[in-house]
């Protein structure tokens, strides 16, 4: 999941709604999908340019992590495949912000408010990579956990989210795939190979399970979003479905889920667990998780060598169209 | 073994050449497989080429200047390192030896990689990351282009659909090349200066050796100096409109291809061959 902890405002009820809200819910109740050009009330703009915004950065953020192991990948068809996984993540980034912009925002806008600190990206990309056991838990755990949202947020309310998700689901189970055959060449490789996939699975376990957001007796402002299907389940629901699937998984890899608590429940039907520690998760959103620093910095440096690049496309452009016009007259 | 004084005199290359005469299995005698090591080499040196270049592309991943270049260079890396599995797959399979085309690319040290040195030099900054790859996608067109005549198959083969291929990539790097070229002051300056920087890296591309003449002569590899006037042509059209000026030097570094290379291969190797070095015989 990549949208955490998403600001929205307070429910209102029926009776509380204008003519125009009631309208508009009783469509999104129906089962309509709404587009750009029709009326929407403020609070459902702003709440989806900042889910789908952060959605957006946690792709391009994202890239980071992977990109890290490209040059150093242990076969030509593994660097082949990374590097098709992570130009993918940089097109979900494409798809999420051109939706953005049927809301009213550019990119530039989006990215400089991320750049300035001022909108988040998901919480899993500020841990480090350490092994080339990460590109496989990375692939199967954290593409694993964003499915899990993602899958839902197909059949989200705003159209051109809607159809970004479709596009992009269809592209994260592949990669999750992917990431799950790496998992298995180590957890059946050497004795290096094995301990680097367990201690992936030790490192990644719980900040997976973190990204779902925080337990729904603490989450807040999650009630407007459901109404408005901009959230399609709770968040404790999405953890528990996560961890459910994922740990026959695990089992089948031969490895261990670093959780002593974990427990079948045949009366819930699904895995007891322990919570990750969430005042990590707060630590980690407040700027001190322990790749925070590196991974905005190298975004904004990005940016800002690039300013020179991009402000000279616009130059020539100009330029071009002039000589264009000259050239027609 | 001779004493040291004895050495390259005419009298031991003489007892060498009367010695394997008589015995066919002496190293100095003629091995019957002279021209598929030729054959050999000029798939190290193509295959090497795209390698190298697709490590240093793929520098950028999450790096670049725009979301859409992140896409377009992850693309081209990609292409490259595709190839370079057609490339050293077959390279292997000429060899003989049972390599695999990742045991060439993760198990040789520098001095048995044939690659340009114009590929290995450092990204900087993005403009001239672009200029090299314009510069070296002029050249590898027209390579692709010769190849996909070749007179072995399989070449001719893998050049035709490499071809497709860099035929977008030099699209691309053309159209970006002219833009900034002739765009603000400051990113002209910084393409002149990028284009300035790589020139004495080009040479090298066009420049046969007697493993050249080889393969060349049994119409599997064009000779390099062949590829010259297009390569030629398509910067005096593109640099031409991008308002740049074609440095006049014929000055040429060069070694790349026989394996002597810039300090910057032996790091870029030590980087991408750390899994395959750290842990022997594992299976990724």
């Amino acid at each position: 999941m990549y949208a955490q902890l998403v600001k929205s405002e307070g429910s209102k009820s029926r009776e509380e709604m204008t003519p125009e809200e009631l309208a508009f819910q009783e469509r999104i109740d129906r089962g309509e999908k709404i587009e750009p050009k029709e009326w929407m009330p403020e609070g459902y703009r702003k709440t989806l340019i900042r889910q789908i915004g952060q959605h957006a950065h946690s792709e391009i953020v994202g890239q980071l992590p992977e990109g890290n192991w490209i040059t150093r990948a242990p076969t030509l068809e593994r660097k082949a495949i990374l590097l098709a996984k992570v130009q993918d993540e940089a097109g979900h980034g494409l798809y999420l912000y051109s939706a953005a912009e049927t809301l009213g925002v550019s990119r530039d806008e989006l990215m400089e408010l991320l750049h300035a600190g001022k909108m988040k990206y998901s919480s899993i990309f500020n841990y480090p990579t350490l092994t080339w056991a990460d590109m496989g838990a990375v692939g199967w755990l954290v593409d694993g956990a964003a499915i899990m949202n993602q899958v839902p947020l197909q059949r989200t309310s705003y159209g051109p989210y809607s159809r970004a998700m479709i596009r992009i689901c269809k592209e994260e189970s592949f990669h999750q795939r992917q990431g799950y055959a790496i998992m298995m060449k180590m957890a059946q490789g050497t004795p290096a190979q094995k301990r680097m996939a367990q201690d992936a699975l030790n490192r990644l376990w719980y900040p997976a399970l973190m990204m779902f957001g925080p337990s729904d007796k603490d989450s807040v402002h999650s009630a407007q979003s459901m109404a408005w299907k901009i959230k399609m389940n709770t968040n404790d629901e999405l953890r528990q479905k996560f961890v459910d699937q994922t740990v026959p998984q695990a089992e089948y890899l031969g490895l261990t889920v670093p959780d002593p608590n974990l427990k079948w429940n045949e009366e819930k039907g699904g895995y007891d667990f322990s919570e990750p520690d969430w005042s990590e998760f707060y630590d980690v959103l407040a700027g001190n998780g322990p790749c925070n620093k590196d991974r905005l910095g190298a975004r904004v440096k990005a940016w800002e060598d690039g300013a020179w690049f991009r402000e000279a496309l616009v130059v020539h452009a100009e330029k071009a169209a002039a000589r264009r016009a000259q050239a027609a007259e | 073994m001779p004493s040291l004084p004895d050495m390259n005199t005419p009298e031991v290359a003489d007892l060498a050449r009367r010695e394997a005469e008589a015995n066919p299995n002496h190293p100095a005698a003629p091995q019957p497989d002279a021209g598929q090591e030729a054959f050999f080499e000029a798939l190290l040196r193509i295959g090497d080429s795209t390698l190298i270049l697709g490590h240093r592309v793929s520098e950028w991943c999450g790096h670049s200047p725009a979301l859409e270049e992140d896409i377009a260079l992850a693309n081209v890396a990609l292409d490259l390192i595709g190839q370079t599995q057609l490339w050293l797959g077959l390279a292997a399979e000429v060899e003989g030896q049972g390599r695999s085309a990742d045991d060439l690319a993760y198990l040789r040290d520098a001095w048995d990689f044939r690659n340009l040195l114009l590929v290995e030099r450092p990204n900087g900054d993005f403009g001239h990351t672009l200029m090299r790859q314009f510069l070296f996608d002029a050249w590898h067109h027209e390579l692709l282009k010769a190849l996909s005549a070749s007179l072995d198959p399989r070449v001719a083969e893998i050049a035709a659909k490499a071809g497709k291929e860099v035929a977008y990539h030099l699209e691309r790097s053309s159209d970006l090349v002219v833009r900034l070229g002739d765009g603000t002051a400051e990113s002209h300056r910084r393409m002149q200066e990028a284009l300035d920087a790589l020139w004495p890296y080009t040479g090298e591309m066009f420049l046969g050796d007697d493993k050249d003449a080889k393969v060349a002569a049994r119409g599997i590899f064009p000779d390099p100096a062949s590829l010259r006037a297009g390569w030629d042509a398509t910067l005096r059209h593109v640099l031409g409109e991008a308002t740049l000026q074609i440095p006049d030097s014929p000055f040429a570094h060069k070694g790349g291809r026989q394996g002597t290379h810039t300090e910057h291969l032996g790091y870029i190797l030590a980087e991408m061959q750390f899994l395959q070095r750290a842990y022997p015989g594992a299976s990724w």
